[in-house]
């Protein structure tokens, strides 16, 4: 099958949208992300295969991942002319019972997170709403009113979760692939330019860049032009590059082809990380379809336009996130970074103009195109257009991918959204930014969340990780956590960063142990600064940025390890202990039974004793007793 | 940054060479771009990287040995020692962090009696800490093999170590 003209198109789109919203079968979509299958998703899916195989009326799929990965694995099930249901907690032992409950039109409200109003993607308003005759179902809330969805607006996440990923017919029946066409029949290079930079788009990797002015840059540059996706998301906490690579990938083929257009290049590369092996296969079968409809090869429906898109996996180094040692790591070589004097647009991969922008980049270009630059920079603040992808992770409830228009809370994220913290515990800060961003603490929740905004209390957008923490999370513990990890990561080129960084963590880690110092947090401050001003590349000007916003707004903390050798939250081995707490011990026995040091004593009901000599403060008792009684010291 | 280490030369396992030569020519094109994926097809193959296949990759594919060192030290997922049958990947991500991946990784330290980066005696274990596999939401997390653990908590770690090991004894006796 080979696609040569939006008629081409719109014939399999029209096929294939019933096939989505109008199945004659039962059909269940199974999430099944990275992180559906870590929940158990994959034995759910084969359990279901396996119950129903042969029998005519039930269809079992597979999908990506629709964001809230708290209440994985969720399973949707759908027939036409009745509601489509989304089920979450569906285990081994549940999925066969709700698909059975789904046919007989039974509901147990306990398994529902919600039901679809509307499954269309933002590109397709021009086909029927297929609910649109569907009864609801009573007294079950829909999904776009579950306080986790309501304030979300997909763009780059519009098709995880909808779609099978390895199906470019359902990517097509979509809206996908439309743009491209428009774009390579409707619209002169400098015309695609023009609306990208019309749209306001920045980079989504971490830089902000604008896409337009980068694209616009490049394809000024004589020489072989290398188009280049970084899907080497390196920043720990955040994944949606991860859920659209696994959920979405044809999204990206489809952004990277408009900028060839635009570029005027003829090959592509895919940088992915090693450490995402379903990303890896879910691209290569994209790649491998989009070739099998001539989406990519030699002339492109059938127009004198070629390229192609080589993936090639990274090895573990979080410093080939950084333009120039990602190409340099393409090139199959150690991933050193280089100064800048000369741009990657310029000569980059090569030695040839290279234009790199990261998966959650090219997934929003196909939406731009078709919709318009104007439309995009609608969503959004001033200076920041359109919706971000954040990664609402760590001590939070709700944890999951949300894609917002920019200029949303933190409070609207953490606690309307996030659903707050678990256990009743307080908020203390939220990171953003991965290795290179801050702590933002409770006092600036009202903050809008754009480039500049974040930039104003040090820190920074990034790739768009936000790890909640809370009163048990220690904020010197935090520094030097990001501190050590850079240091393991920094390539050791520049001595700013491969020296400095090290010192700091020094320093650190003295704190943390219990011998930090007068004078501490001022030589802390003194070598940050340092290493922001004279490092080589952007791990090393930002590496400071974790310790200098904690010692901003939390530096009690800091004096607390310093001057009383104590740490309030309970992490630092060397500053606490752990003791129970007389009055709420109801001598369960819980913690003396998980104990494995067996240093709890304590007959049934009587008051328990820790035997410090040989507690090892592994936390074990207290997270398991039930009754606050095991105390921080 | 690592630490450099010396290239393996003890208890080697027999290298196939004319399975390097498909790997290099056949899935690779004899491309020098192409090191870092010939190296992790080896890896995949031997768990680990061989001298000698790396020294066979030298002289195939022309690149200076002292090169292709610099390469399997520079990024972390090489190994240039033999690793252990089961492979633990405790994630220490942020995300796993502020969870308490620490304490987990300190529960596998002390139930295996190895300490991160080592290999137990039996050569049934190895233990890796890595830069977030991605499953933030479910953290902390940690990956054996190819399987996700998440949620876990560290009074879980010897139930779900020792169900591995059993597994190896099973796959051993029959």
């Amino acid at each position: 099958m080979r696609i040569n003209s939006p008629a081409d198109l719109m014939e399999i789109r029209e096929a294939y949208s019933k096939v989505l919203y109008f199945p004659e079968f039962t059909k269940a979509n199974i999430g099944m992300a990275s992180c559906g299958i870590a929940a158990g998703a994959r034995t759910s899916y084969q359990k279901a295969i396996k119950e129903f195989l042969g029998e005519n009326g039930v269809q079992i799929c597979q999908t990506g991942c629709i964001g809230l990965c708290e209440k994985e694995p969720l399973v949707e099930i759908l027939k036409k002319g009745k509601p489509r249901v989304i089920y979450k907690h569906v285990t081994e032992d549940k999925i066969c019972d709700v698909i059975h409950d789904y046919m007989d039109g039974r509901f147990d409200k306990k398994l529902i997170l919600g039901q679809m109003r509307d499954p269309r993607s933002l590109l397709e308003e021009r086909v029927e709403d297929p609910l649109g005759k569907v009864e609801p179902l009573a007294e079950t809330p829909f999904l776009e009113d579950v306080p986790f969805y309501t304030k979300q607006v997909k763009i780059a996440l519009r098709n995880c979760g909808y779609i099978n990923p390895e199906s470019i017919e359902e990517y097509i029946a979509r809206g996908g692939y439309a743009a491209f066409l428009k774009a390579l029949f409707k619209m002169e290079p400098a015309e695609i330019i023009q609306v990208i930079k019309e749209s306001g788009l920045r980079g989504r990797g971490g830089g902000g860049f604008p896409t337009g002015i980068k694209w616009e840059s490049c394809a000024s540059h004589d020489g072989e032009r290398y188009i280049i996706c970084n899907a080497d998301e390196g920043d720990p906490g955040a994944y949606m590059d991860r859920c659209i690579l696994e959920g979405d990938p044809h999204s990206i083929l489809e952004g990277m082809l408009i900028a060839a257009i635009a570029i005027g290049s003829h090959h592509g590369f895919i940088y992915v990380r090693n450490e995402y092996p379903l990303a890896v296969k879910r691209l290569v079968n994209a790649i491998k379809r989009a070739r099998d409809c001539g989406l990519l090869g030699e002339n492109i429906a059938d127009s004198d336009f070629s390229f192609d898109i080589k993936i090639s996996t990274g090895a573990g180094a979080f410093v080939c996130g950084e333009s120039t040692a990602l190409m340099a790591s393409l090139e199959g070589k150690v991933g050193r970074p280089r100064a800048k004097y000369i741009h990657t647009v310029q000569k980059g991969f090569r030695n040839n103009p290279s234009n790199l922008n990261n998966v959650e980049t090219y997934a929003n270009v196909p939406v731009i195109i078709l919709k318009g630059g104007a439309w995009f920079s609608k969503l959004g603040t001033s200076e920041s257009k359109g919706t971000k992808v954040f990664s609402l992770v760590g001590k939070v409830k709700n944890t999951g991918l949300v894609e917002v228009p920019m200029g949303i809370t933190l409070r609207e994220i953490v606690f309307d959204m996030g659903n707050g913290i678990p256990k009743k515990k307080k908020f203390k800060a939220v990171q953003t930014g991965g290795p290179s961003g801050g702590c933002i603490p409770e006092r600036f929740l009202d903050l809008p969340v754009d480039y500049q905004k974040l930039a104003e209390v040090g820190s920074i957008m990034g790739s768009g990780g936000m790890i909640v923490m809370d009163e048990d999370n220690c904020m010197v513990d935090v520094a030097r956590y990001f501190l050590d990890f850079l240091k393991e990561e920094s390539c050791g080129q520049c001595n700013p960063c491969r020296e400095g960084i090290k010192r700091m963590l020094e320093i650190l880690s003295d704190i943390c142990e219990g011998n930090g110092k007068d004078g501490d947090i001022e030589l802390l401050e003194e070598l940050g600064g340092m290493i922001q001003k004279f490092s080589l590349c952007g791990l090393g000007t930002s590496a400071p940025n974790p310790a200098l916003t904690t010692m901003k707004y939390f530096r009690d903390e800091y004096e607390a390890h310093i001057i009383d050798k104590k740490c309030p939250a309970g992490v630092c081995k060397a500053l606490f202990h752990y003791e129970v707490d007389a009055e709420a011990c109801t001598g369960c026995q819980l913690c003396s039974l998980k104990c494995p040091q067996e240093a709890i004593i304590g007959e049934k009901k009587q008051l328990h004793e820790i035997d410090q000599g040989k507690c090892i403060k592994c936390g074990i008792c207290y997270d398991a007793c039930k009754f606050d009684a095991i105390v921080v010291k | 940054m690592n630490v450099a280490k010396p290239l393996h030369v003890g208890d080697h396992q027999e290298i196939d060479f004319m399975e390097l030569d498909h790997i290099i020519e056949q899935q690779f094109n004899n491309d020098k771009e192409n090191l870092i994926m010939i190296l992790q097809a080896i890896q995949r193959r031997y768990n680990y990287l061989p001298r000698p296949a790396l020294k066979y990759v030298s002289e195939k594919m022309l690149v200076p040995l002292s090169q292709i060192y610099g390469v399997g030290t520079f990024y972390s997922s090489f190994s240039l020692e033999p690793r252990g049958k089961n492979i633990i990947s405790v994630c220490l991500g942020t995300a796993c962090h502020v969870r308490g991946a620490h304490k987990i990784r300190e529960r596998i330290e002390e139930t295996l009696d190895i300490s991160d980066g080592e290999t137990t005696e039996d050569k049934q274990f190895s233990l890796e800490s890595v830069r977030c596999i991605g499953c933030c939401s479910l953290g902390p997390v940690v990956k054996i093999n190819e399987e996700i653990h998440g949620r876990i908590t560290s009074d879980e770690v010897g139930k779900v170590l020792g169900h591995y090991a059993e597994k190896s004894i099973a796959e051993q006796d029959s």
